[in-house]
């Protein structure tokens, strides 16, 4: 394909219509004074297609354009494109010219009639303005004026002759119903031309979508199927194909999710150019959650787009102040963009475009969609899946960090993943619950994935008060993270527990001293008792040498006394017991002496 | 330029007034022969000479003809009297044009 288009493209030189999404889909726009073709059913954008195309070459190369009308009126023309900001009337005097190619329905038809003097007209016109732009709007009308296959034949081929002649680059506007060309001349115009485009429009689910498509284009690559359309302040955008290759930077940039503790949980908050996404069943504060990312984007100064679909952003942003969450003084300065959409309204991929459009216009940092699952109900489902992931990689595209909500059937965050199935494309998943126990209804969040970063696995209490949404500290029971009144029971408890302990802790303190005191006192009790029994026992010793001293010295004396001889001391020892009871004094001598004897005997 | 003029009008038709038309064409372009000889012949059938018109080549005065408000080739604007008509195409409805001009056959 790039093969080819290195070939064809300095062959077929293009001009840009400046149509967003169609340029890149013709790979540059409609050929260089060829003409194209547009075909559509009533109010599918033809003439809108061909009107834009010719304000902007006249806007932004200042190349003058005609443009032939055969269906509506100048004025009415004009009238229907006052919507669109392309100052139009202003154009209408200097750059356009508008030919009102109705035939009255006062002039009378007497047999057949040609285009010749028109062309001849235009060619004059042309030359005048140095017009290199033409739109034939609506030839189908004066076509069936002709009544005549043959004749609508000739005009055709007149048509194309002048077109050739007059080099100009030219947009042939027909309308087909029921998306069918009918008509033969209709697909020998198509032969003809060197570009078909279709224009459509259907019903689906009560939506109307639109819908372009380039049939053909000679001597050109394009790309090929049916691409949405929507209709914004600048005019028709088609909704190009998503390039097939992923080219996003990859930031360590952490921003805050909104506040510290959920920031905590993350392991620090979320990536610069992350995508969140937020599941739960109604009333988890999915809201809330965006709101707080989005004031705390606006805090640190950062443009945010606030998107919220089905509610209004008076109602959002009053419900959010309810939980101490400002928005509007940032909607007042400009940083913060809130825009909401009634999801049937138009399709999911028109919403797309709506919102690329916001995108563009307000280049937000911090992006909220709230609830992305809204665009399911328009449009049908494989649509809105297509859309939601391409919001997500359009996001990335621009570096935008993005927090997304979507509604989830049940409790049960795998019931989101088949839904809108963008939870695989989501960097971070955060997911929102009610716990109903002990006749409670608790919010519940849990992370149940985010990428490149630590996480916590633990399921929270999300509480909302007056000061904003907050995570209660974590209690577990029995495996449970407890939560509501469990959680304030468990919290009272464990106060009450630690205040328990804390008096047993001093009570025992104090026991122990007590008792340590109890014991120095014993100690110092037995020490005295030790020295007091030391003290005795050596007076005891003192008066026992003393006292053998004076017996011996005695004996000796008494000895001296009897004239008894040395010898005799041998039968003295057992003569001296016998004095021992006889003479009664010094008792405990006595007794001390027997001990002794008693106790060198063995 | 080319401007084909009738002669004067006759004095013979003086109680009604005299016709007065534009023919825009494109003279190389068959059904503008075509409406030329068709207007021609009614002309010279019911009008005598009581009648002015005036045939304008669309080729050579595109501008004026744009200004004129005319579309197609042929066409034919009866100017006076009133009411005023247009009529579009090669003129072969004989009786469709008198009565859009207002001649009574």
């Amino acid at each position: 394909m790039n093969g080819m288009k290195k070939v064809t493209l300095p062959l077929l030189p293009k001009m840009a219509t400046g149509i967003q999404g169609f340029d890149e889909l013709s790979h540059g726009g409609l050929t260089l004074n060829r003409t194209s073709l547009l075909l559509g059913g009533p109010g599918s954008g033809k003439t809108v297609f061909a009107l834009q195309t010719l304000v902007n070459a006249a806007r932004r190369r200042d190349e003058p354009g005609i443009f032939v009308a055969f269906e509506e009126t100048t004025r009415q023309i004009i009238a229907n494109a006052a919507c669109f900001n392309w100052g139009l009337p202003a154009l209408a005097r200097n750059k356009l010219f508008f030919l009102a190619a109705q035939l009255s329905p006062e002039v009378v038809q007497s047999g057949e009639f040609d285009l010749s003097g028109m062309l001849a007209m235009l060619k004059a016109k042309k030359q005048e303005m140095g017009a290199r732009w033409i739109v034939f709007d609506g030839i189908d009308v004066l076509l069936t004026l002709l009544q005549n296959p043959i004749a609508e034949m000739q005009e055709i081929y007149r048509i194309r002759d002048w077109l050739a002649d007059n080099e100009m680059n030219a947009i042939v506007t027909a309308k087909i119903e029921g998306g069918s060309s009918e008509a033969v001349n209709y697909g020998f115009m198509q032969f003809m031309m060197d570009c078909v485009i279709r224009l459509d429009r259907r019903l689906e689910h009560g939506v109307s979508l639109h819908r372009i498509q380039i049939t053909k284009y000679r001597g050109s690559d394009f790309v090929a199927g049916e691409y949405p359309v929507s209709f914004g302040p600048a005019g028709m955008e088609v909704g190009a194909p998503e390039p097939s290759e992923i080219k996003h930077a990859a930031s360590t940039e952490r921003i805050s999710a909104g506040f510290e503790r959920l920031d905590m949980m993350l392991g620090g908050g979320l990536f610069r150019g992350s995508s969140t996404l937020i599941t739960g069943v109604p009333g988890t504060s999915k809201t809330t959650l965006t709101g707080k990312f989005a004031e705390a984007a606006c805090r640190r100064g950062e443009r945010t787009l606030f998107v919220s679909f089905d509610e209004g952003a008076e109602p959002i942003m009053r419900n959010l102040a309810s939980v101490g969450i400002q928005l509007r003084p940032h909607v007042k300065s400009g940083l913060l963009r809130m825009y909401s959409a009634r999801t049937e309204s138009i399709g999911a991929e028109d919403h797309l475009i709506k919102l690329k459009a916001l995108i563009r216009e307000h280049r937000p940092r911090c992006l909220v969609i709230d609830p992305l699952s809204a665009i399911a109900k328009a449009g049908g489902l494989a649509a809105a899946r297509a859309v939601a992931n391409r919001i997500i990689y359009m996001a990335k595209d621009e570096k935008v960090t993005v927090m997304i909500t979507a509604i989830s059937e049940g409790d049960d965050p795998q019931t989101e993943a088949t839904e809108l199935q963008i939870s695989t494309v989501a960097d971070t998943w955060i997911h929102l619950s009610y716990i109903v126990r002990s006749g409670e209804r608790n919010r519940a969040l849990t992370i149940i994935k985010s990428r490149g970063t630590w996480h916590s696995n633990q399921v929270r209490e999300l509480v909302l008060s007056e000061a904003g949404p907050m995570l209660a500290d974590v209690y577990t029971a029995g495996g449970e993270v407890l939560m509501g009144t469990l959680r304030w029971e468990k919290e009272t408890e464990e106060k009450a527990t630690k205040k328990q302990r804390r008096a047993d802790v001093d009570l025992k303190q104090r026991e122990l001293q007590f008792a340590e005191a109890d014991t120095r006192v014993r100690i110092k009790a037995l020490e005295l008792d030790l020295q007091r029994q030391r003290a005795e026992l050596a007076l005891y010793s003192r008066d026992d040498e003393a006292r053998t001293l004076s017996s011996s010295e005695r004996e000796n004396e008494l000895r001296k006394m009897r004239s008894a001889d040395p010898a005799g001391h041998a039968t003295l020892a057992p003569a001296n017991a016998k004095p021992k009871g006889a003479n009664g004094s010094g008792n405990s001598g006595n007794g001390k002496k027997v001990r002794k004897e008693a106790h060198d005997a063995p | 330029m080319r401007r084909k003029k009738t002669p004067d009008k006759s004095p013979a038709s003086a109680v009604t007034p005299a016709l007065v038309m534009r023919l825009y064409v494109v003279n190389s372009a068959p059904n503008s022969l075509l409406a030329v000889a068709n207007l021609a012949a009614i002309c010279k059938e019911f009008l005598q000479d009581n009648f002015k018109l005036e045939i304008v080549d669309v080729l050579e005065q595109p501008l004026r003809a744009l200004a004129d408000g005319i579309l197609v080739t042929p066409s034919l604007a009866k100017l006076s009297p009133s009411p005023a008509a247009n009529i579009v195409g090669n003129l072969s409805d004989k009786s469709g044009v008198m009565r859009a001009l207002g001649i009574r056959g």
